[in-house]
Parts: structure tokens; sequence; C-alpha cells
């Protein structure tokens, strides 16, 4: 009876050194990024117990979200000015010293520009080969991620102790951001070398319209378009559905809009409920950032273009006709 | 400043090419199949060159790490405007195995060897799209890291480089030597002329291996299956918006 409570107590803190996950949050403007949400989903398939890191220079209010989420058990803090613009190399100094702490068994992060710049550098430096950009866990060591721009789909085993692992949004739902209560600590120091790289500032695109990775609906426009004030027809159709603006990467190269519209292989990767493409041709990499939407519809005056294959609704039409028609008319 | 640059090319499976997955579900078919240079890395060789150009460098050395092919992808960056060439060979057996931790280390040691100042690659290859090799590169050197560039300028003793972010552009100052991974926006890379592909054959390309390099290429992931993604269901197509919103309404997206 005694011994076996004696183990009962012992278990959890031997499972606690060897079965732990780190959730890196990522943050901006004193608001948590949901994709951490969706970060947190994956840890909780993994099946241990989760610890969250925030880190920046401003992140009280960030770390108050974080220790509400469900499924959270430890939030480690480290605010610093020098965490300003979160630098990969001051924040995986940190990421490291709290590894070396609590002896985590994955590090997890979203699959952002922040989540692509950090992770990797963490996991050189305890010699381990990341996993970029999952879509699927299959048990603590196996996973599921696209190559090829999404055209195959690769189920790997890593065969390493610390799984270092960046995870796709659209393919985990967002944890509840309520129900838990995370207790909190600081995250433990760490030194890094001032003069080697310096923040110096953001040029942020501003717009009302919903996030471009989060939005339920999103209205797309690509060389069809042909000038950046055309644009403005799209903008008035994504304002009657309460859509995001996206982008194939030829309006952008073309200098229509700002390269962070860009939905595609190398942009951003969405799955709406609804994805409307306008003027797009449908190129594999675009094609690799929007064919999880549930519902694509195409509109373009070549019925031979390739998105007419993945689309759900095709409109063979001159968008200059029907895209103020639909507007009117939504 | 004159810097001499290490920039990193890889070969792969052109980028117009529908891949078809094998038969025994353990990854693409690659042979008789059009292969080119990684379209992130032809930028970061055409903005190594252009550094070159403008006094920034003066030395720019192609790195490819593969089978004998790889090469001709080095013949493309010496005939952009390399200098000279260096060509870890694999063969072609663990070529597929090759991760960007492997990548890194070599090019880690190659640059520290060899006293690069700055090593340059694309920022994701577009067949496994890891987006690694720049990060831990940096990390194992611990020299900084300017991921997803998209300008580059000389700013004293320090370069200032404008990243591409998720909601935007941001700017840092890096401190060389550095790593640095290219982003879609950084160039437009040139053409290599006749002449310049001529030129290009006589310069030299030095070959290894990466045991000479000391680094261990033994996989770090055991790949289970590769398989097609999802096929998407045939869709219809609409004859005019009357009808196309009215399925939209069925359908309860609107």
């Amino acid at each position: 009876m005694f011994s076996a409570r004696a183990s009962r107590v012992m278990q959890p803190s031997v499972l606690h050194r060897l079965n732990s996950t780190l959730v890196v949050a990522e943050h901006a403007d004193n608001k948590l990024n949901a994709i951490t949400l969706s970060a947190i989903t994956a840890a909780k398939e993994i099946g241990h117990e989760i610890t969250c890191i925030v880190a920046g220079a401003n992140c009280k209010n960030v770390a108050a979200e974080v220790a509400k989420v469900g499924g959270v058990s430890k939030l480690l803090v480290a605010e610093s000015e020098a965490l300003e613009g979160a630098l990969a190399e001051r924040v995986a100094p940190i990421l490291l010293a709290a590894h070396k702490q609590f002896n985590f068994s994955h590090i997890v992060a979203g699959a952002t520009a922040f989540g692509k710049s950090v992770l990797p550098r963490v996991a050189a430096k305890l010699d381990v080969s990341p996993i970029s950009d999952i879509i699927g866990i299959k048990g603590a060591d196996t996973f599921v991620r696209t190559i090829y721009a999404g055209n195959a789909i690769m189920t790997l085993k890593s065969t390493d102790p610390v799984k270092v692992v960046t995870v796709r949004g659209t393919n985990f739902e967002p944890a509840a951001a309520e129900g838990g209560g995370a207790a909190e600590e600081p995250a433990p120091a760490a030194e890094h070398d001032a003069a080697a790289s310096q923040y110096v500032g953001q040029e942020l695109s501003k717009s009302d319209r919903p996030e471009l990775t989060s939005a339920g609906n999103v209205v797309s426009g690509g060389r069809g378009l042909k000038s950046g004030e055309n644009f403005e027809l799209l903008y008035k159709m994504a304002d009657k559905l309460n859509a995001a603006v996206g982008a194939s990467r030829a309006a952008v190269d073309a200098g229509f809009v700002p390269n962070d519209m860009q939905v595609g292989q190398t942009g951003k990767i969405i799955a709406p409920d609804l994805y409307i493409a306008v003027g797009i041709s449908g190129a594999i990499q675009h094609l690799a950032g929007m064919k999880d939407s549930k519902t694509i519809v195409a509109i373009n005056k070549d019925p031979e273009a390739p998105i007419f294959q993945v689309a759900d609704l095709g409109l063979v039409a001159d968008l200059f006709k029907a895209v103020p028609e639909m507007t009117e008319k939504l | 400043m004159s810097l001499r640059i290490l920039v990193g090319v890889k070969r792969v499976i052109d980028y117009a090419v529908k891949v078809r997955v094998r038969p025994d579900k353990k990854g693409v078919v690659t042979d008789g199949v059009k292969h080119s240079m990684n379209p992130f890395d032809e930028i970061a060789v055409e903005e190594a060159i252009r550094m070159k150009e403008k006094k920034l460098a003066k030395e720019v050395v192609a790195l490819s790490i593969g089978p004998t092919q790889a090469q001709e992808t080095l013949r493309t960056a010496l005939a952009m405007g390399a200098d000279s060439a260096i060509h870890v060979e694999l063969p072609a057996a663990d070529v597929e195995k090759l991760q960007p931790i492997h990548v890194s280390k070599i090019m880690a040691k190659l640059a520290a060897d060899e006293k690069f100042d700055l090593v340059m690659v694309g920022k994701q290859a577009i067949d496994d799209d890891c987006n690694q090799t720049a990060q831990m590169t940096a990390a194992l050197l611990d020299w900084p890291q300017a991921t997803f560039a998209s300008k580059i300028e000389k700013d004293n003793g320090n370069l200032t480089v404008t990243r591409e972010i998720d909601g935007g552009l941001e700017t840092i100052k890096v401190r060389v030597p550095a790593v640095i991974s290219a982003d879609l926006r950084l160039n437009e890379p040139r053409y290599a002329t006749l002449p310049n592909i001529m030129k290009a054959k006589k310069k030299p390309i030095k070959k290894m291996k990466p045991s000479d390099l000391g680094v261990d290429t033994s996989p770090r992931i055991e790949v289970l299956s590769v398989e097609d993604p999802p096929v998407r269901e045939a869709g219809i197509k609409v004859d005019d918006v009357d009808t196309l919103i009215a399925k939209l309404k069925e359908a309860g997206r609107i």
C-alpha cells in the first residue's frame, strides 16, 4: 500500500522529465497569434504535459492570455527590451536554456515566418533534424507533412531524441482559449551577442479586413486583374463577404499588391471555407497554398485554366463584368 | 567591405514538372525527369554576383551537395558569374536521405575552414519544402541570420536586410559574417549567355566528400511512406453569376 503510493508520487516527475512538450507562443502588438492555439492542439495530440513559453519586449497581456488556454500546465515568461522584434539570435538561446532546465521531448511552434526562423536554429544547436510544417501527427515520433508544393504527402519517423516541429495552422483546430490555469514562472536567463543582430523596424500592411490565414472567406486575385487599382473590385466583393484578400505570385511580382498577401507554396498556406480565385490560372505553386479550402470558386475567362480542375464551382467569364455583378447581387 | 561569399545551390526537379509518386511509395519519380537549379538558389546566386559587381564582394564560390549531376547545377552558377565551385559528391542512393541538418553541417564546416564572410542560400528548396538550411548553418557557426531577405544593403561593417514576414516587411541589421536566405522578391536572376556558359566550362570545380569534412550523413528520419494527396472531386462549371450565387447559397457558403 505504502510502496504503491510512493511509486505513484514518483511517476509524474519521471514522466515530466522525459515527456513534456514546449510550445513557443507567437505574438504581435500585445496579442497572441492564433496559430499558437493550433500549435497547442498539436501538442495535445502528442499527448504530453504542455509548457508554453512567451518571449518578447512587452508580453504581460499575452502571458495572461496563454495562462488561460486549456491544457497548458506551465507558462514560462521571458520579458526584456532586448527581445523587441523577436530576433532568432535572441529567442533561440532562451528556448535552449529552457530545454536545458526541463529536458523537453518536443519543441513545437506554428509554421509562420517567426517559427520558421527560430526553430531550425534551436534544432541545429540540439543536433536534431527539425520537422517543418506538419499537417498530421501519428505518434510521438511520427509526423505527416507535404513535399513538392503539396503534391506528395510524406509520413516520417524521427529518430532524434528531441522532436523540433513546426505546425501548419490550417490542419489543427485552435485550442480553447479558456479553461486553463497555468502556473507562471520566469524563463531561465540566456545570453546573446547584442552586436550580432539588431531589430530596426517593421512596415506592416494595414487592413480592416480579416487576417488572411484565419479568414473564413478569401477572395484572391491574379495577373488577370491587370493593375493594382483593379484590385479595388476584389476589395468591394470581399467586403460583402467579410473576406480577406489574397493574391497569386504573379499579382505580387507585378506590384499590384504587397507580398504578404501571396497565397502559395512560398507565401501563405490557407484553408478557408470559401476561396474565390479571380483571374488566377492555378499554377502548382499557387494550388499548394489553397487547395485544402472547403469550397473553391474560380472566375476566369480561359476555360482551359488549371484552376478549373480544383474548383468546385467555375465561372468562365470576364472578371471585369462578373465581379462587379456578383458584388452587386451579394 | 570585400566579402568572400559561399552560395549554396540545390539540384531539384524543375518547378514546372508535375511530380509522380513512386509505386513503392517511398519517394517521387526522379529518373528521366527534368531537373534544374532550385529557383530560390538562383536568386541567392544572382544576389551574390550583384554584390561582387557592386564591389561589396571579391569572390563568389558556389557549393552543391549531391550526385554527379549536381555539377550541371554548379556550371549554371558559374555561367551566371560565380568564380569557382565546390562539389560535395554523394552516391545517388544517399541523395534522397540527405537532410538540411547534413547540408548545414557541410556548409558551416566549409565556411569556417575557408574563411567565408557570408553564406547565402535560397529560403527553401521546392522539393522538400523544409526552409531550414540557412537557419541551421547560422546556428552551427554562431553567426547572425537574415532569413527571407528581399533587400540587402551595405551599412558600414554590417548589412541592413529587409525581410518578408507574415504581416509585411521587417528590417534588421546583421554583423558580418552572417547567413542570408533569399526570398523571391530579392531580385530577378539573369540568364547565362552562351559566351558565359562557354567560359564557365573552364572555371574550377573542387570535388570533396562529406567524410573529407568530417560530416556524418546518416539519416535522422525514416520515410515511412510518400503518397499522393487526396484528389478533389470534379466540380461543375456554371453559366452565369446568378447560378454561381445560388449554388453558393445552396452549399451554405454565403
